[in-house]
């Protein structure tokens, strides 16, 4: 392939390294008096990057064509679906974040550089199809993201979070570089490819463990139970706009990483890696559950969420199937949109001074003094809790169902077990909405940024969208059959 | 009807008007609220009308290929279109119940017309998916109804129920699941033809089963009922026993029947000898309350034990009888509460020693409620007497014993009924302010008019309510006839055998 067709593949990303370049050549000569036509800046250009890739993920885009730089880099279906979610949610923080910021006075033109950087990372992740391109696109995400969580620099908690997301960030990526290297040392390749055909028949201990490690390091990433520790912690410390970030976009491209990974270089050795993903499922759907009800900090809360989420995405992963891989897509596509509504509402948990308030107990009455604001959170969280008529139920249904025709019914059934336990803490957050006496202490304003938003991620989780999921379906199914025809 | 999609604009209806009750202030949302209600109930006088009896089974059928995986089919038979013709009826009686509520008016009237749709969506649902979102987004405005404007320890109340319903219907969703695999469609009338290996059925059934008998619900599931009902608001619990209980019934004869009647007969003796022990239980339970509103909880545990073992009589009279039975106790359980609101407004409590000798202050409620007590009892002439006859004559034909077993809940029922009548109704006088309390108003007659009608009615003349479903439950008869038991009450000698058959074609 000549070297014009590779670069036309990776469009986006030239936009997004270029463009990021010069708005932080603008930030360093402007200085944070621009940081606001930087932050448009770079919501325009994720705009872009989504209409540029947005034909690829209609037009199902799958086969050697897709594949750019002799096989470093697919910029697939499977990838654009994925993209398309990160640059949504990415753009979503940018909206949220000067409002966060400049209460601080720390709205510095740095921010959307760094987001457009992680999201360059997170862009190549998902396209991935080398392992050395992975681990280049992940660490680019990783080291922007360390300095976000530490963005509030004045703020102890913040530089905390940063620091702890950092050596525990480091420990993962030296876990999955040991991995790789197990797998390199015994496949003889890092390509996607290559490790596929390497491992097809019989496979050497020594290549298990590259495989165990290699996984275990994304784990990290995406957050799995046993390695879920930093998460509650990370997410309580780091500037909200922050958590609301790692909680969606990162998410999104570590999870596909790992299907990517899990399916096209260890697709043979499936049922090796099936029993750790399930463990991995099971188990951060209980500790998610169990670990939210005793919380107090909304955000915390919503950490062991998504760790509760993250259970369920491995689930359709763990089937292994076409089938598998659609729902799971489907699920991150709702989840997103659960997400980002939901740390909205926590943004927009201010007192009447525009302080921000975390505290669940600042929520109590929330349905008589601004039903609104309740009325949407109640949706998201029953939402997550995965009760019909709303769209999470949707997206636990596809994934339940891809798991019972992959023949997983024990895990289907433990997992809906760990939904009810975890439906336990979400109805917790409605009824001290609506059921509790007014505490009354949320009483500031929000501009239509958090409201526009708010309202789409509603609206998104609403029963309306069932009409669509058809098309949705659709788009998914393409997107799997993408990346299984790469294997 | 042509092509009117009935079922739908039911529906649109009920979403249009819990949408502008949100809009709109107090006084606007209730009378929006009876509006949508009773254009609603308009509407299902008219499928009524427009049924055709004898007809095709599955009628106003809808069926649009909208999402994925799943379809917007709705359709009804006879025994769905008596569900929601009772549904429709109780909504607007609940609208007017709820005078009393003056918190948060536009939200509580919008969460009531959101359950109406979820419950003609549950009967009227075609496809297994949208039954299950039906049947689980019940969960939503029922936990919002108890916890928002319930007494005062409804948060409890409100978690239980949430809880329970949720955990048995998960089970259920995951069977689900793997019926639509195994069979290759959702379609329910088309799985209610399917016949999944006997070794199967077992599991699904039991995860059906967990679902239900939370929902039904049967002893010794049945503890967040109480609770639930007590802390509920007034029409908060006429819709609960009125349709929500109704829902585990409809599930048994809609799915665990005509889907698993292998693993229906095997798991007979579990659900009779609960519902059994649920009868005498939940009634000696009843007899010793003290709060009347857990008084008729409890008597409605023990109702849904009788349809549940004429369900599972596996015959027409049986089935007949257990749809009649739940359509009366929709109608007078639901009135029984209306009853105790009608006092709880005037006197905020439901203490059964604060009332007594009300027949002297309050003669037409006196009769209203001498009427429904007698009804629940099963008093020829009432509705009551109907069912539980029929299913009697339906559970002797398997096993005489049990019909012993359930005849002494008639009982039981009498007792604790006619004691909590004569503890409020009649005696002396023992508190001023109860004394005191005036007779009903024209709204109160409204609400309970109707339904004494109608109990009456069903009692005298239940043939209007049985035709429909006649077709439909020889159907579900002839599905299950070959799983059905052997009887100890028919003489072992050929020749009588046909006696007891015939005795049921006559009736």
């Amino acid at each position: 392939m000549s070297l014009s067709a590779s670069l036309s593949l990776i469009v986006p990303e030239i936009l997004l390294s270029v463009s990021g370049l010069i708005l932080l050549l603008v930030a360093g000569w402007a200085g944070d008096k621009a940081s606001r036509a930087i932050t448009i800046a770079a919501c325009l250009v994720l705009a872009a990057c989504f209409v540029i890739t947005a034909p690829s993920v209609c037009g199902g885009a799958m086969g050697a064509g897709t594949s750019a730089f002799g096989g470093l880099f697919a910029a697939d279906a499977f990838a654009g679906f994925a993209k398309l979610m990160i640059y949504a949610a990415s753009g979503a923080v940018l909206v949220v974040a000067p409002a966060f910021f400049e209460r601080f006075r720390l709205m510095r033109a740095e921010f959307p550089v760094l987001v457009l950087f992680a999201v360059l990372g997170m862009s190549v992740m998902v396209s991935a199809t080398n392992l050395m391109t992975l681990y280049i696109g992940l660490e680019l995400n990783s080291l922007a993201s360390y300095v976000l969580a530490a963005f509030l620099r004045t703020d102890n908690r913040s530089a905390e979070a940063g620091l702890k997301y950092f050596v525990l960030g480091a420990l993962a990526s030296g876990i999955l570089l040991f991995g790789i290297s197990l797998v390199y040392g015994f496949t003889g390749t890092t390509a996607f490819a290559g490790i596929h055909a390497a491992l097809s028949g019989h496979m050497a201990m020594g290549a298990l463990f590259g495989v165990t490690f290699v996984l275990a390091g994304l784990a990290f990433k995406i957050s799995a139970v046993p390695f879920h520790m930093w998460t509650p912690d990370v997410y309580e410390g780091a500037p909200t706009p922050v958590t609301t970030f790692f909680a969606s976009a990162p998410k999104v491209a570590s999870i596909a990483l790992v299907a990517r990974v899990a399916m096209d270089a260890f697709g043979p050795q499936a049922e090796a890696w099936r029993q750790i993903v399930i463990c991995a499922a099971l188990l951060s759907i209980l500790v998610g559950a169990v670990g939210a009800i005793g919380q107090s900090n909304i955000k915390r809360l919503l950490a062991y969420s998504s760790i509760n989420n993250v259970g369920f995405l491995l689930v359709g992963l763990a089937a292994a199937t076409p089938q598998g891989l659609a729902s799971m897509l489907l699920y991150l596509a709702v989840y997103v949109a659960m997400t980002v509504g939901s740390f909205v509402v926590v943004l927009m948990m201010r007192d009447a001074e525009g302080n921000q308030l975390e505290a669940i107990s600042d929520l109590a009455g929330l349905a008589r003094t601004r039903f609104g604001l309740a009325f949407c959170m109640m949706c998201l969280m029953f939402s997550l809790a995965g009760i019909p008529p709303l769209m999470g139920f949707w997206a636990k249904l596809v994934v339940f169902q891809a798991a019972v025709n992959a023949g997983l019914f024990v895990v289907a059934v433990l997992a809906v077990v760990g939904s009810v336990i975890g439906a336990f803490y979400y109805i917790k957050i409605v009824k001290v909405m609506f059921f509790d006496e007014p505490a009354d202490t949320i009483r500031g304003r929000s501009d239509w940024g958090h409201w526009a938003l708010l309202i789409v991620s509603t609206l998104a989780i609403s029963p309306v969208p069932y009409l669509i999921t058809g098309w949705l379906s659709g788009l998914a199914d393409k997107a799997a059959a993408a990346l299984l025809l790469a294997a | 009807m042509g092509g009117f999609p009935i079922l739908s604009v039911m529906l649109l209806v009920t979403a249009v008007g819990a949408l502008a009750c949100l809009l709109v202030e107090a006084r606007a949302a209730r009378t929006i609220a009876l509006v949508a209600t009773l254009i609603d109930l308009a509407l299902g006088i008219v499928m009524w009308a427009n049924f055709d009896v004898g007809g095709a089974q599955w009628q106003f059928t809808e069926r649009s290929p909208l999402f994925a995986g799943f379809q917007w089919a709705l359709g009804i038979d006879g025994i769905a279109l008596m569900l929601i013709v009772l549904t429709v009826f109780l909504m607007p009686i609940c609208i007017l119940a709820s005078h009393s509520i003056t918190k948060r008016v536009p939200e509580y009237m919008a969460t009531f017309l959101f359950m109406e749709l979820l419950m003609i969506g549950v009967f009227a649902a075609q496809d297994l998916y949208l039954f299950y979102i039906f049947f689980e987004g019940g969960l939503i405005p029922m936990y919002l109804i108890i916890g928002a404007w319930g007494g005062d320890n409804r948060v409890y109340a409100a978690y239980k129920f949430f809880l329970y319903t949720l955990l048995g219907s998960v089970l259920m969703l995951v069977a689900m699941l793997w019926m639509g695999h195994e069979a290759g469609t959702t379609f329910i009338p088309t799985l209610m033809a399917y016949n999944f290996p006997p070794h199967a059925q077992t599991w699904l059934f039991l995860a059906f089963f967990a679902s239900f008998a939370v929902k039904m619900p049967m002893y010794p599931l049945h503890t967040w009922l109480p609770d639930a009902h007590v802390q509920a608001p007034t029409a908060g619990s006429v819709i609960l026993a009125g349709v929500l209980l109704k829902m585990g019934g409809y599930g048994f004869i809609r799915f665990s029947l005509p889907m698993f009647p292998e693993a229906s007969h095997q798991f007979m003796w579990l659900i009779w000898g609960l519902s059994m022990a649920a009868v005498v239980i939940t009634s000696l339970i009843a007899l010793v309350q003290h709060d009347m509103k857990k008084l008729i909880a409890y008597s409605s545990v023990a109702h849904m034990a009788i349809v549940t073992v004429g369900l599972f009589a596996f015959n027409q009279q049986g089935l007949e009888g257990s749809m009649i039975v739940m359509l009366s106790h929709g109608l007078v359980s639901g009135a029984l509460f209306l009853c105790v609101g009608v006092i709880y407004d005037r006197l905020h409590t439901r203490e059964i020693a604060r009332y007594g000798g009300l027949s002297i202050n309050m003669p037409h409620y006196a009769v209203f409620f001498l009427l429904f007590t007698m009804a629940s009892i099963g008093l020829p002439g009432t509705s009551g007497f109907v069912g539980e006859f029929l299913s009697l004559l339906g559970i002797y034909q398997v096993s005489t014993w049990a019909t012993f077993v359930c005849t002494t809940g008639i009982i039981f029922g009498a007792g604790y009924m006619l004691y909590l009548y004569w503890r409020i109704a009649f005696g002396v006088q023992k508190n001023a302010d109860a004394a005191a309390m005036p007779d009903l108003g024209v709204r109160e007659w409204l609400m309970l008019g109707p339904i004494a009608l109608a109990v009456l009615w069903m009692g005298v003349y239940p043939e209007s309510f049985l035709a429909p479903m006649r077709a439909d439950i020889a159907a579900l008869d002839a599905r299950v006839a070959r799983a059905a038991p052997a009887s100890d009450s028919k003489l072992k000698v050929v020749a009588s055998k046909a006696a007891p058959a015939a005795i049921g074609e006559a009736h």
